[in-house]
């Protein structure tokens, strides 16, 4: 473990950040192109990962484990997000018998 | 030591190339969590996409960041994933298809996104290589610490956020029982 | 005794409560008792409190509490009874008792009795607040308490539109007043940083010398005493205020309230003898009023319009006496004036009480053998106002005419024509009244009788004063002592000290008295050939007048003219106001933006289509747009 740790510094930072940026990206198109409520969920998923992930990169870049932290408590708000989210998806799901979020557009003038 | 130093640049190059397969592995399978028409492919791939930041995080040296994706994000949410696609019997290809333009506009709104990114990285950014200086940086003793000092509070603060989600999820899952009766 | 002074004014506090309270519940015996003794309670403890001060010579000055407290800035709410306040107190509550008991009879028929003893005792204690208080704001409280009460009483029949407008029109002219009153206590506080008289006085030569600015402090305050005290150009509401019941109009705008503007200018006499260009335009002023309301009285039918003017001619006297430096004279007329001006409307309203509510004197006459008490006593007070000694009121007149005489000889001969137009206009009214044929109706003659001994009582008690009255103020040159101008010494020395002593020689001043007692002969005898022997009456308002008498029956259109030069330009104004500034620019600019905000929003809501996927994707375009702005701006 340790040499491996220890001879990883040539990735340049750019590196990351572009990877980060590619994969929200791809998440925000997620939640552009579907319709289905569970996919979309998935998909701000992955953009909090992308984050996530980004985040690390600077902790390790600047050295100080605050970053880490964070994506921790990230990771913890993820989880009861997910919770909520899934129980409020269920919910309009018991009531429309459908996750299409197209169906929900009562919201409006 | 010039062997040294070979071995050296040699794990060295081992390792770049590890991290850019492992990043393009990690796009490709993202982009098939959003383009599967099943959701339980989506849900596969998303495993699979979460598996590859794994890796990163391990690459990074963030041990305990790895295991703790590996074990929550993997092993609880997604998990929770399946269960809700389970509960409401989704697992068939039901979603309706949009509209050519509309995807198209999605598709190009997302990649405007990306160039925008990207724009403003190339703009600011300098290319300085990500050195690890401290090598216990992510591992669990010293994140305890910090996270135990610094950040006691937000720590206990999100017990609670913890339990409130808990119990607001159980309050939004449970069948209203009164209401059921007033309908039947 | 000193501790029981609060009693004072608390005691017809206690039957303003009592009374009003049970307006409508306790019987009208029980309400006039109350309203009457708790008057003659105070009554009996102002003879003690006169008797204290006069033994003493010390004024009793009591602080109950602490009223407003700023940094080192504190008004107290403490009384101050000196001379000067002690016999107004006699005046309030001897001649208030007297008045209220006359209105037990006079008002006996009204269904406001219990409202009008309310009233009536909620305006003795503010007119006690008002004389009692140690500072400019308790006498402010007092000043605009007796304003709400005068208001309240001069539209005590509200349901005759034309009263209640005269109520209005008495309370704003006297805000006209109180805001340049309030202006001089402003100004006071600025000057001296405090309002108490016993902080004030003591400092104010020094602080004029050191360039206070005293002229302006009391020519507010004087503003204030127009409005008050009815003088030019604020004199219009007095004549109007006829329209309350004629107990009222002796109490409040005879013997009382109405002076409130000479006490408060006796009160700080040092402030004004140390400015005595304030001092001539109060003694211009004074006199002005004095001969033009004389003037308007020579031709008035109404016999509560005559009093009325002739009220504020008097006063127009009191502030001739002021302006001329003679304090005690223009107190000494304060007192007199009271009882004869008092006696006069309570037997004016005695002789509508007989007339069955008759006040127009071309439908008198011959009166004198049907209400004899009233017809004597009103003789009295005819005599004393007229200024014929030995009555009252030629003492304290003559004293002002002295006084004036000593300053200004152009002062003294208007003010001795004023003395002549004013025996003219009285004596007029008493032969309209009482000599002559019957004039009314035969229902009215049939109907004719004296009041009831409730209603003679204060008027004979009243008479009785006014002819004897002036005993307290014989002057040294006949062989008197002037025992009021020795008591009120203390209050006016310091201005006499700064304005020195004009004595004029015996011969002068026997002159002087010649001059106006014969003057005022003359007039009443010219009244009596005009009136009685040529049995000459006023011809109603649909015959022609002279010029001159038809300009002073119309009361020199000073209404009108107020009407012209201010009501209509100010009307004019808020109409503008109203319909461009407020109704197009204003209410256009806000109905404009209520109406503009529809509109856009109309179209603007189209954009909330419902559809989660178009505001995530125009959520995607803003954020797009931000970092393109953020980062192509570097």
């Amino acid at each position: 473990m340790e040499s491996l740790t220890n001879a990883i510094q040539a990735v340049p930072l750019n590196h990351y950040i572009i990877l980060s940026a590619l994969i929200f990206s791809i998440g925000v198109m997620g939640v552009l192109l579907r319709r289905n409520a569970i996919v979309i969920f998935m998909s701000v998923e992955l953009m909090l990962n992308s984050v996530n992930l980004l985040l690390t990169a600077f902790s390790v870049y600047r050295g100080d484990a605050a970053g880490q932290v964070f994506v921790f408590f990230i990771m913890a708000l993820a989880a009861a997000e997910v919770a909520v989210g899934l129980a409020i998806i269920v919910m309009i799901y018991r009531n429309t018998n459908s996750i299409d979020i197209n169906v929900l557009n009562r919201l409006k003038w | 030591m010039p062997n040294l130093k070979a071995g050296q640049k040699y794990i060295e190059n081992i390792n770049m190339i590890t991290f850019y397969f492992i990043a393009f592995l990690s796009i490709f399978f993202s982009i098939l969590v959003i383009s599967a028409k099943n959701p339980v492919h989506s849900i596969l791939y998303l495993i699979l996409t979460f598996f590859t930041f794994t890796i990163h995080y391990i690459l990074l040296n963030a041990q305990f960041l790895a295991i703790v994706n590996f074990i929550v994000y993997m092993g609880a949410i997604l998990v929770l994933f399946l269960y809700t696609l389970m509960l409401i019997n989704l697992n068939k290809e039901s979603e309706p298809v949009k509209p050519f333009m509309v995807k198209m506009a999605a598709v190009f709104g997302g990649g405007i996104l990306a160039v925008a990114l990207v724009a403003s990285l190339k703009i600011t950014g300098t290319s300085d290589p990500v050195v690890l200086k401290d090598p216990g940086l992510g591992l669990v003793k010293n994140l305890g610490k910090v996270l135990f000092n610094e950040f006691l509070l937000p720590f206990e603060v999100s017990s609670v956020l913890l339990l409130s989600a808990m119990v607001g999820a159980v309050l939004l899952a449970t069948k209203d029982t009164k209401e059921t009766k007033a309908i039947n | 005794m000193d501790k029981l002074i609060w009693l004072i004014p608390v005691l017809p506090l206690a039957g303003f409560v009592i009374n009003g309270l049970g307006r409508n519940t306790l019987s009208k015996g029980i309400i006039g008792a109350i309203g009457s003794l708790l008057v003659l309670v105070a009554f009996g403890l102002s003879i003690a409190t006169f008797f204290q001060i006069k033994s003493t010579g010390a004024p009793i000055n009591i602080t109950l509490f602490d009223w407003i407290s700023v940094g080192d800035f504190k008004i107290q709410f403490s009384f101050l009874v000196d001379q000067l306040s002690s016999i107004m107190l006699l005046i309030i509550t001897g001649v208030g008792f007297l008045i209220h008991l006359y209105s037990i009879g006079y008002m006996h028929d009204d269904k406001g009795f219990g409202k009008f003893f309310t009233y009536l005792n909620l305006f003795v204690f503010f007119m006690l607040l008002l004389v009692m208080g140690s500072n400019y704001v308790i006498m402010f409280i007092g000043w605009e308490g007796v304003g709400l009460c005068s208001y309240l009483l001069i539209g005590f029949w509200y349901t005759n539109p034309s009263y209640a407008d005269a109520a209005k029109k008495a309370f704003i002219m006297n805000r006209i007043g109180d805001l340049g009153f309030l202006l001089g206590i402003f100004l006071l506080v600025n000057t001296f940083n405090s309002v108490a008289y016993a902080d004030i006085f003591p400092k104010a030569p020094a602080a004029v010398a050191a360039g206070a600015p005293i002229v302006l402090i009391t020519l507010l305050l004087f503003v204030g005493a127009i409005g008050k005290s009815a003088q030019l150009p604020l004199f219009t509401w007095l004549p109007d205020a006829m329209a309350g019941p004629t107990p009222v109009s002796a109490l409040i705008h005879a013997a009382t309230m109405v002076t409130a503007g000479i006490y408060m200018i006796a009160r700080s006499n040092i402030l004004f003898t140390l400015a005595p260009d304030t001092m001539h335009v109060i003694a211009i002023v004074g006199l002005a009023t004095a001969f033009f309301a004389a003037l308007i009285a020579l031709t008035q039918t109404d016999i509560k319009k005559v009093l009325a003017y002739s009220t504020v001619s008097q006063l127009g006297y009191m502030f001739l006496g002021l302006g001329v430096g003679a304090y005690t004279g223009a107190f000494f007329h304060v007192l007199t004036h009271a009882f004869f001006k008092a006696l006069l409307f309570l037997g004016a309203g005695s002789v509508i009480h007989a007339m069955s509510g008759e006040q127009d004197m071309r439908k008198m006459g011959g009166l004198k053998g049907k209400i004899k008490i009233t017809f004597i006593t009103m003789l009295v007070g005819t005599i004393a106002i007229a200024g014929i000694p030995p009555f009252s009121g030629f003492f304290s007149k003559d004293e002002i005419l002295a006084a004036a005489f000593a300053h200004s000889t152009t002062f003294y001969v208007v003010g001795v024509i004023t003395a002549g137009l004013t025996s003219f206009y009285m004596f007029r009214m008493m032969y309209l009244t009482f000599w002559g044929k019957f004039r009314g109706t035969h229902e009215q003659e049939h109907h004719l009788h004296e009041s009831p001994a409730n209603m003679t009582i204060p008027l004979i008690v009243l008479a009785i004063l006014s002819a004897v009255g002036g005993i307290i103020g014989v002057p040294a040159v006949m062989g008197g002592h002037h025992e009021l101008a020795a008591f009120l010494a203390p209050v006016f020395e310091p201005s006499f000290k700064i304005l020195g002593e004009h004595e004029l020689s015996h011969s002068t001043e026997w002159m002087l008295m010649g001059i106006s007692v014969g003057i005022a002969l003359i007039a009443m005898g010219y009244a009596y050939t005009k009136y009685v022997s040529k049995a000459g009456v006023p011809v109603s308002d649909e015959e022609e007048r002279p010029t001159l008498a038809n300009l002073s029956y119309h009361k020199f259109y000073v209404d009108e003219l107020y009407d012209l030069i201010i009501r209509k330009p100010l009307d004019a104004l808020s109409t503008f106001f109203y319909k461009v500034v407020e109704q197009l620019g204003i209410d256009g600019f806000v109905n404009g933006l209520g109406k503009g905000t529809l509109e856009t929003s109309k179209g603007l809501r189209l954009l909330q289509t419902g559809n989660v996927g178009f505001y995530i994707f125009m959520m995607v375009l803003g954020i797009i747009g931000i970092l393109v702005y953020n980062f192509l701006r570097l």
